[in-house]
């Protein structure tokens, strides 16, 4: 066998570390290098995980990650929204106070800066959290373009350890930990909370905590963001896995994270959006507010509207016995290449191989069959209907 | 883990018993995670030591087998088609293909059991 990777027992020197990481490796995690982090792929089966098993947690109990990888940005000041307003492609401006919403930062060409949530903290605070690989790309390009308005530009990446409670118990799990009545925190909504620490003989209380109802599991789920000290991101991290015990809260890696936001169709940066995809391309117009009279990117997308799309990303189930990885090449059924796969895995949940890749619009209709190729064949899959995966609605 | 020591090992991670039953290693189902997917030859194939005979999916990544020593597939382990999942529960006795050895004296190159273990815990602890 070729590929087999071992996690070495040193952190290799230029990779970056998160508060968490002793915890991950004591815990027996698979470590892989993501974007120059030293990160947890997937927990061992001897404590009931693996990607399946976490991914299957997120879906039907609830999952932890640690996600502190993530980067955040804060604007503020006077004129921080129009800063966001015009950095962003969003509508930040419909956003309450205490209101998160789904937006990218574009190139002139209207393609991807990166994906970002941006969450309204305040009456002139706005926070951005951003993509690990791109943290620093992105916190440059935000300073840059914003440097005309009044308003504050903050990095605040190293000061958050990130932790994602995600699934449909996730909310009975931090609801023993905080003060805040969680059932009337909207999905993408965010409040502030005190968390409650309490261990053995000591009681501790982690005041003023940003509480958000997000996540990239297509699943209800909270992250909080508590400071990031070794002491106190691991005492929160192993305060979560002991109080969801009883809901069967696993620690989840990389890997079910990714699966996970597969089967639900949410981008990944330099899969499904990167500098040469454009948001028409990327299928996110409903993230993407035209009635807004001005963002970068906005001219070359009203250009780009006009003129039409050349590729557009669908969804693939495979129908033959085979697994479409990323970059495998999508062929029409006379052979001939038309595309190439972004992001292909089996779907844990679904218990289908799934994938997401660029076709032309002529080959993009639901029902399509094209083929991928796998080592050399093609292998027969159909254009399916996205996303592959919907969290049911609450009765 | 002790590795059984009716058998022979690669360094790159499959067994292969004096009979010429080939299959991969408790360290190589551990290292690739849930295996989801293997891709077998079919019966008659000659296969050659070193080269790629067939592939291992986990959910996260793709890996060759390589043949241990060269022969001809006279069997597969067709219930790994529908339950690759059984290499993951036990990889020593969820063998792959049953070959039969066109030289003997191949396997001769391959490590026993406790040099590979020694070479195992090197390799997870580089």
């Amino acid at each position: 066998m070729s590929v087999v990777e071992a996690t070495p027992t040193v952190v290799p020197k230029n990779v970056r570390k998160t508060a968490l990481n002793a915890v991950h490796r004591q815990m027996g995690a698979k470590m892989v290098d993501f974007n120059g982090w030293d990160m947890p792929v997937e927990y061992p089966a001897s404590i009931g995980c693996g990607i399946v098993s976490e991914h299957m947690a997120v879906r039907t109990g609830v999952g932890i990650f640690d996600v502190s990888h993530m980067g955040d940005i804060r604007l503020a000041g006077r004129e921080a929204l129009a800063a966001v307003q015009h950095i962003s492609m969003n509508d930040a401006s419909r956003l309450a106070i205490g209101q998160a919403q789904y937006s990218a930062l574009l190139y002139p060409q209207g393609t991807f800066v990166d994906d970002v949530i941006v969450h309204r903290l305040g009456e002139d605070e706005y926070l951005l959290v951003i993509n690990a690989g791109t943290r620093e790309k992105d916190f440059n390009w935000v300073r840059d373009n914003t440097r005309r308005f009044n308003c504050a530009v903050e990095n605040l990446s190293d000061d958050f350890t990130q932790i994602a409670i995600q699934g449909p118990k996730g909310v009975d799990v931090l609801q023993k930990l905080t003060d805040r009545d969680l059932s009337a925190v909207k999905f993408y909504w965010v409040t502030r909370g005190t968390i409650l620490l309490v261990d053995k003989s000591m009681r501790r209380y982690l005041g003023d905590t940003l509480i958000a109802r997000t996540g990239y599991t297509a699943e209800d789920g909270f992250e909080i963001y508590v400071p990031s000290d070794e002491a106190t991101s691991t005492w929160v991290w192993n305060r979560i896995l002991e109080v969801g015990k009883e809901f069967g809260a696993v620690p989840c890696g990389l890997g079910a994270r990714n699966t996970l936001r597969l089967e639900g169709k949410l981008p990944l940066y330099g899969h499904e959006i990167s500098d040469t995809i454009n948001v028409w391309e990327a299928g996110l117009d409903r993230f993407c507010k035209m009635e807004k009279p001005e963002f970068i990117g906005r001219e070359a997308l009203e250009k780009a509207k006009a003129e039409g799309l050349k590729k557009t990303l669908v969804g693939l189930e495979m129908i033959d016995r085979g697994i479409a990885r990323d970059e495998y090449k999508v062929l029409d059924e006379a052979g001939r290449e038309i595309g190439y796969v972004t992001s292909g895995s089996p779907a844990p949940f679904l218990k289908k191989n799934i994938a997401l890749a660029y076709v032309p619009p002529e080959q993009a209709a639901i029902g399509t069959t094209v083929k991928v190729e796998i080592r050399g064949q093609g292998v027969k899959a159909q254009v399916v209907p996205t996303p592959f995966y919907k969290r049911p609605k609450k009765a | 883990m002790s590795y059984p020591t009716d058998r022979k090992y690669t360094k790159e991670h499959e067994w292969i018993t004096a009979d010429g039953t080939i299959g991969i290693t408790h360290y190589a189902q551990d290292s690739l995670g849930d295996i989801v997917f293997v891709e077998l030859p079919k019966i008659g194939t000659e296969i050659s030591a070193g080269k790629p005979f067939g592939t291992v999916e986990s959910v996260k990544a793709v890996s060759d087998l390589n043949a241990p020593v060269s022969g001809t597939v006279t069997a597969v382990n067709e219930d790994l088609a529908t339950s690759p999942e059984k290499v993951n529960k036990d990889a020593h006795g969820s063998w792959m293909v049953k070959i039969k050895v066109k030289d003997p004296a191949e396997s001769n190159a391959l490590l026993g059991a406790a040099d590979y273990e020694k070479f195992v815990s090197e390799e997870a602890g580089h």
